[in-house]
């Protein structure tokens, strides 16, 4: 059983700005929750991981996902979209995203969209756990 | 500007991508960052490969 005295339980830092800041930063533009606390190399793979992926999936052409009432796995696909940030916001702006279900890899690139989304919330949620101290 | 992405290397791609988010959000320190990278891209290759062959001998 853990207790105070336990070298293992490390205790999280009082709230601070920087705990609401870096993951919404981290959200809107991938990495960049990372390089505001100076996580520069971490920031940058994670950016590269998400760009690399999500104009994959596009150049695969991969749909992206509108806002949508409709079919339980449309509606999913929209929140995994939504988490690429403001790569999600220009590719809707762009109309980049159209999908093309005359080819099979463009399915891919639509997962890979998606993916792509959920894994920046990841890095999202990982910048915010730097912010409050839980991780170096 | 379109990719031709063979299955196998859409594959390959996601699971670097995957693997390297996962390495760096999932472990505190460098060397472990690399080691479960390292471990989640083999997981993921090699269950692409299982599955690929699990496949083909249901096909044949």
């Amino acid at each position: 059983m853990a207790n105070a005295q336990s070298p293992a339980v490390k205790t999280a830092a009082p709230p601070n700005s920087m705990a609401i800041i870096a993951p919404i930063a981290g959200w809107l533009l991938p990495g960049l929750g990372h390089f505001i606390q100076r996580r520069w190399i971490r920031g940058l793979l994670l950016m590269l991981a998400v760009f690399i992926m999500f104009f994959a999936g596009l150049g695969m052409q991969g749909k992206v996902y509108g806002f949508n009432t409709g079919d339980l796995l449309d509606i999913l696909g929209f929140v995994g979209d939504v988490g690429s940030g403001l790569l999600y916001f220009i590719a809707r702006a762009m109309d980049w995203g159209a999908g093309n279900i005359q080819r099979a890899v463009a399915d891919y690139g639509t997962k890979y969209i998606v993916v792509a989304g959920l894994l920046n919330i990841i890095s999202a949620v990982d910048a915010y756990h730097i912010a409050i101290g839980k991780k170096q | 500007m379109t990719f031709e992405f063979s299955h196998f290397t859409a594959a390959v791609v996601f699971a670097l991508c995957a693997s390297t988010v996962f390495g760096i959000t999932q472990r505190n320190n460098t060397r472990d960052m690399l080691r479960y990278g390292a471990y989640c891209f083999v997981l993921f290759v090699g269950g692409v490969i299982v599955a690929s062959w699990a496949m083909w001998l249901l096909k044949h």
